[in-house]
């Protein structure tokens, strides 16, 4: 039972990796790639975290439990640590004047 | 007082870290967090004004916000992988930056705000100053969303008595 619960969250957190992956490479500019970057990273770190504490249920102990927390405390400071990024990597993109992409500057662009 | 919350954290942090309980690790851990909080409970608890109720209300509305948070994230990561993995996402999205002025006085208000509003759905934080923020939409829908429920939301959390009331 155990083992389905630890596998299941750590698909959630595999896969919503590989989309934000996808999305960092397919969405059109850098402030949309921003978007896939800052936000499927906290969702599923945290996914596979709380995967990882769910797996030391297996042998309950002061031990298991002490990594237990320990490990939601990272997940706590990814939480706070993951949009504090994005805001430091955006803003100095919008500093330097960086143009956000639209679909009609795209189609000017074509003709 | 501030002294006395700021060695109880030091030191719960300091058990939790060391995971030894006999007399000598603890007593290491007394010392050093007392040293601790002695010199820089100012870090911890930096607006000295704030009575203590006021903030065990904050703490305990905060607590409760949290959940909500939680589910725009589950939220958000949904979103973000239907956009990514849709084969025409780029008829789908149209970016955009707005700004706007917040109600949220106090700065750690303010700082969640912009955290929660990078957390959400198709919206992102790129600059605050002094209240007013520059927003990154990924499309109008979200873009007329802000500020919203999260602001009424925060409002309740760090705003004043009054100002929650009305």
């Amino acid at each position: 039972m155990i083992d389905i619960i630890v596998m299941v969250l750590f698909g959630i957190g595999l896969f919503s990796f590989f989309s934000t992956t996808v999305g960092i490479l397919r969405f059109p500019d850098f402030y949309s790639r921003m978007h896939a970057a800052g936000k499927g990273d906290v969702f599923s770190s945290v996914a596979m975290l709380l995967g990882l504490v769910v797996y030391h249920f297996h042998h309950p102990s002061l031990d298991g439990v002490l990594v237990a927390v320990k490990i939601l405390m990272i997940s706590l400071f990814i939480f706070l640590a993951s949009p504090t990024a994005t805001h430091a990597i955006i803003s100095a993109g919008f500093n330097s004047g960086v143009v956000p992409w639209s679909r009609q500057k795209q189609e000017e662009g074509q003709q | 007082m501030h002294k006395l919350y700021s060695f109880l954290v030091l030191f719960s942090f300091w058990m939790l870290l060391s995971g030894k309980f006999d007399a000598f690790h603890l007593t290491l851990g007394v010392f050093s967090s007392l040293l601790v909080a002695f010199l820089s409970a100012d870090l911890l608890f930096h607006d000295r004004g704030k009575s203590d109720s006021r903030r065990w209300r904050e703490l305990r509305r905060f607590i409760a916000y949290l959940p909500w948070l939680g589910k725009e994230i589950v939220l958000s990561t949904v979103h973000v992988t239907y956009l990514a993995l849709h084969p025409r996402m780029r008829e789908l999205i149209e970016p955009q930056v707005m700004r706007f002025k917040t109600r949220i006085t106090s700065e750690i208000g303010q700082v969640v705000f912009a955290n929660s509003i990078t957390l959400t759905p198709g919206t992102i934080t790129i600059q605050e100053e002094g209240g007013e923020f520059i927003v990154h939409a990924l499309n109008r829908k979200f873009a007329d969303g802000l500020p919203g429920e999260m602001e009424e939301r925060l409002l309740r959390v760090f705003g004043d008595e009054e100002q929650a009331n009305g």
